[in-house]
C-alpha cells in the first residue's frame, strides 16, 4: 500500500458472463483529492464502484481501502466511505428528512446531523416534503445528504450530475467544493462529460472498455494534450493542398488548418512556404488540443 | 446484535404508514367487522346453540376462509410489500454498501415479516374474543359469554402461525429476488390453490407442500376436536404439518441468506 492513498486497486478484473469489463485496472486516489472518474458510457466505471463498494466480488486483483483489504475488512472499511450510485436510492413514501431519519437510525448516527445534513445540502426547507416528489437535483442533493450522515472520510458518487439540468450542475459543484474545502473529505466522482468535472477535480482517472487509460492530476493531463499550429489563410484548401503535397499532415477543421506542432523553426518554414507560394497567411498560432477533445481521442483509442 | 436490532427498527420506521404493516392490523379488524355484522343480523340462527357451539360457529366461520386461502394471500402480499419497498426505492445496493453485516439486514427483515404475521394472527384472535363479547352486549340473548374461548383461540392461531411459516419462508425468498409483481404473487397463488385441491382431496403426500399446511392444521385440529370423547375442545399444537412448515422455514432461510451473501448487486 502506498503512502497517502485512501483508494488502490491493482490490477483489478472483473467479468460479466464472456464480456471483461474491467481490465486489469489500477487506481490511486489520493487522500484529500477529488479524483474525477471519467469514461463514456458503458466504459466500466459503475462496476469498479461497486467493486469499491463490495456490492461486485473481486475475481481477480486486490482491492485496498484507508490502507485495508476490503475483502477482509468490509465493515470497517465501509464505515468510512459514502456513496451515492447512479440514481439516489430513496424511500418516495418518506419525506426527506424521515429518510434522513431512517438511516441515522439504522447508522446508529445522533439525529441532530440529521438538520445539519439538510442544512448542509440546502433542504431544510423541503425537509417534510414526500421525497417523491422533489424534483431529480433535489434527489441528488438528498442522496448526497444520506451518504454523508455518518460523517466518513471517503464520498464516492457515481454520475451525481446525470440528468441535471446547469443550475443543479453548479450546485452539485459547489457542495463538492465545500464539502473537500470545509470538511476535509476525499471526492471520488464519475462522469461520462470531462467539461462537468474538470473545474473541481484536482486528479482524473480516464477508463473506456474496462482499461484505464490515463491517470493523473489535471496538469498531467494538459500535458498530454499534443500541441497543433493552426493556420488562417485566404485559400484553405489551396493551402492545405500545397502543405499536404509537401509532406506536412494537414487537416482543416473549421475555418483554419490544422498541422501537428513540432518546433519553431518547423512553423517558419511552413509560413515561408505558404508566402513563397502566394498563400496570404492571416495567424499562425500554436494551439494544445482542448481537454474536452483530448478525452473524447482518449477514450477512441 | 446491534446491526440487527437497528435494522428491525428501520424496518418498522420505514413500514408504519404502508399498507405493508397497515394491513396486518387493518385485515383482522375489517374481517371481524364484517362477519361480526352478519352473526348480529342472523343471530336467531345460532340462538338456540350452546355456549361452546356459539363460539364454535363463531370461529369457524373466521377460520374457514382464514385457513385456506387469506392467511397464504396474506403472507404472499406481506412479503412481497417488505422487500419491494427497497426494490422500488433500488435500496439494495445502498444497503448493502452500508456499515452492516448482510447477515443483520437479511435476519432483521425476515424476523420483521414473521411479527407482522403474528401481529396479524394474535390480532385476529383477539378479534374475534371482543368481537363474541361485543355481540353479547348488543344482544343479550346470545350465550358468548358463558364459556371462555380465549385459551383456544389463541393456541390455534399459535398453530395457523406455526403452519404458515414455510409459506413465509419461500414467498420471503421470492420476493427477495424478483422485483416484479407477478412472479411472486403469480407463483404464490398459483401454489396456494394447489395446496386447497390437494388438501381437500386428502392427498396423502400434501403434507410435503407448505401452502397446504394452515388448511392440513386446521382439518388436523376438527379431527382432534371431534374425536375428543369428553367433548373438550382440545387438539395438539405440534403435529406432522408444523413440524414439516418449520423445516421448510430454516430451510429456505438458510438458502435465502446463502443466496443473498453469495449475490452481486448489479
Amino acid at each position: 500500500m502506498k503512502p497517502g492513498l485512501i483508494i488502490e486497486t491493482r490490477n483489478l478484473s472483473y467479468r460479466f458472463g464472456n464480456q471483461l469489463v474491467l481490465d486489469q485496472v489500477s487506481l490511486n486516489v489520493r487522500e484529500g483529492s477529488i479524483y474525477g472518474f471519467l469514461g463514456p458510457n458503458g466504459a466500466g466505471k459503475t462496476t469498479t464502484i461497486k467493486v469499491l463498494l463490495n456490492l461486485l466480488q473481486t475475481e481477480k486483483g486486490k482491492v485496498f481501502l484507508f490502507g485495508k483489504d476490503l475483502n477482509k475488512n468490509r465493515i470497517e472499511i465501509l464505515s468510512g466511505i459514502g456513496s451515492l450510485i447512479e440514481q439516489p436510492a430513496i424511500y418516495s413514501h418518506l419525506s426527506g428528512k424521515e429518510n434522513l431519519l431512517n438511516r441515522a437510525l439504522l447508522l446508529h448516527v445522533n439525529t441532530t446531523r440529521v438538520n445539519e445534513m439538510l442544512d448542509l445540502v440546502n433542504l431544510t426547507e423541503h425537509a417534510n416534503k414526500k421525497a417523491g416528489k422533489y424534483s431529480l437535483g433535489m434527489k441528488q442533493r438528498l442522496g448526497i445528504a444520506l451518504a454523508l450522515l455518518h460523517d466518513p472520510k471517503l464520498l464516492i458518487l457515481d454520475e451525481p450530475t446525470n440528468g441535471l439540468d446547469p443550475n443543479g450542475i453548479i450546485e452539485i459543484r459547489q457542495l463538492i467544493r465545500k464539502l473537500v474545502e470545509e470538511r476535509g473529505k476525499t471526492i471520488f466522482i464519475s462522469s461520462h462529460l470531462l467539461s462537468e468535472v474538470e473545474k473541481m477535480v484536482t486528479h482524473i482517472g480516464i477508463i473506456n472498455r474496462g482499461k484505464l487509460l490515463f491517470q493523473g492530476t489535471i496538469e498531467e493531463l494538459h500535458n498530454v494534450s499534443k500541441k497543433h499550429l493552426e493556420i488562417q489563410t485566404n485559400d484553405l484548401v489551396r493551402s492545405r493542398e500545397l502543405l499536404c503535397k509537401n509532406g506536412y499532415q494537414a487537416e482543416i477543421l473549421s475555418d483554419t488548418i490544422l498541422i501537428p506542432y513540432l518546433s519553431e523553426k518547423h512553423s517558419a518554414e511552413i509560413n515561408s512556404l505558404l508566402v513563397k507560394y502566394d498563400h496570404k497567411v492571416y495567424s499562425l498560432t500554436v494551439s494544445k488540443q482542448n481537454l474536452e477533445n483530448l478525452f473524447l481521442s482518449i477514450t477512441q483509442i | 446484535m446491534l446491526g440487527f436490532l437497528l435494522s428491525i427498527q428501520s424496518e418498522f420506521y420505514k413500514t408504519r404508514k404502508t399498507l405493508a404493516f397497515l394491513s396486518a392490523i387493518l385485515l383482522p379488524l375489517i374481517l371481524c367487522i364484517l362477519i361480526t355484522a352478519g352473526f348480529y343480523t342472523h343471530a336467531d340462527k345460532i340462538m338456540f346453540l350452546s355456549a361452546k357451539m356459539q363460539w364454535f360457529r363463531f370461529t369457524g366461520a373466521f377460520l374457514g376462509v382464514m385457513g385456506s386461502l387469506i392467511l397464504p394471500i396474506l403472507i404472499i402480499f406481506q412479503t412481497f410489500s417488505i422487500n419491494n419497498i427497497e426494490h422500488r426505492a433500488e435500496m439494495w445496493k445502498s444497503l448493502f454498501s452500508l456499515p452492516i453485516h448482510k447477515w443483520s439486514i437479511y435476519s432483521a427483515k425476515y424476523v420483521y415479516v414473521v411479527f407482522l404475521n403474528a401481529l396479524c394472527l394474535a390480532l385476529f384472535a383477539s378479534f374475534i374474543i371482543v368481537s363474541g363479547y361485543l355481540l353479547n352486549v348488543l344482544n343479550p340473548e346470545l350465550k358468548f359469554n358463558q364459556f371462555d374461548i380465549s385459551g383456544i383461540l389463541f393456541k390455534l392461531h399459535l398453530k395457523l402461525f406455526l403452519a404458515s411459516m414455510g409459506i413465509l419462508s419461500i414467498q420471503f425468498l421470492f420476493s427477495l429476488l424478483w422485483a416484479d409483481f407477478l412472479k411472486p404473487m403469480g407463483i404464490g397463488f398459483v401454489l396456494t390453490i394447489f395446496g386447497i385441491i390437494t388438501a381437500n382431496l386428502g392427498w396423502k403426500y400434501a403434507f410435503t407442500i407448505p401452502y397446504t399446511h394452515p388448511m392440513l392444521a386446521l382439518q388436523s385440529m376438527m379431527k382432534q376436536v371431534l374425536n375428543n370423547k369428553n367433548e373438550q375442545m382440545e387438539f395438539d399444537l405440534m403435529s406432522q404439518e408444523i413440524y414439516v412448515s418449520l423445516i421448510v422455514a430454516v430451510l429456505t432461510f438458510a438458502i435465502g441468506y446463502f443466496v443473498i451473501n453469495k449475490r452481486s448487486i448489479r
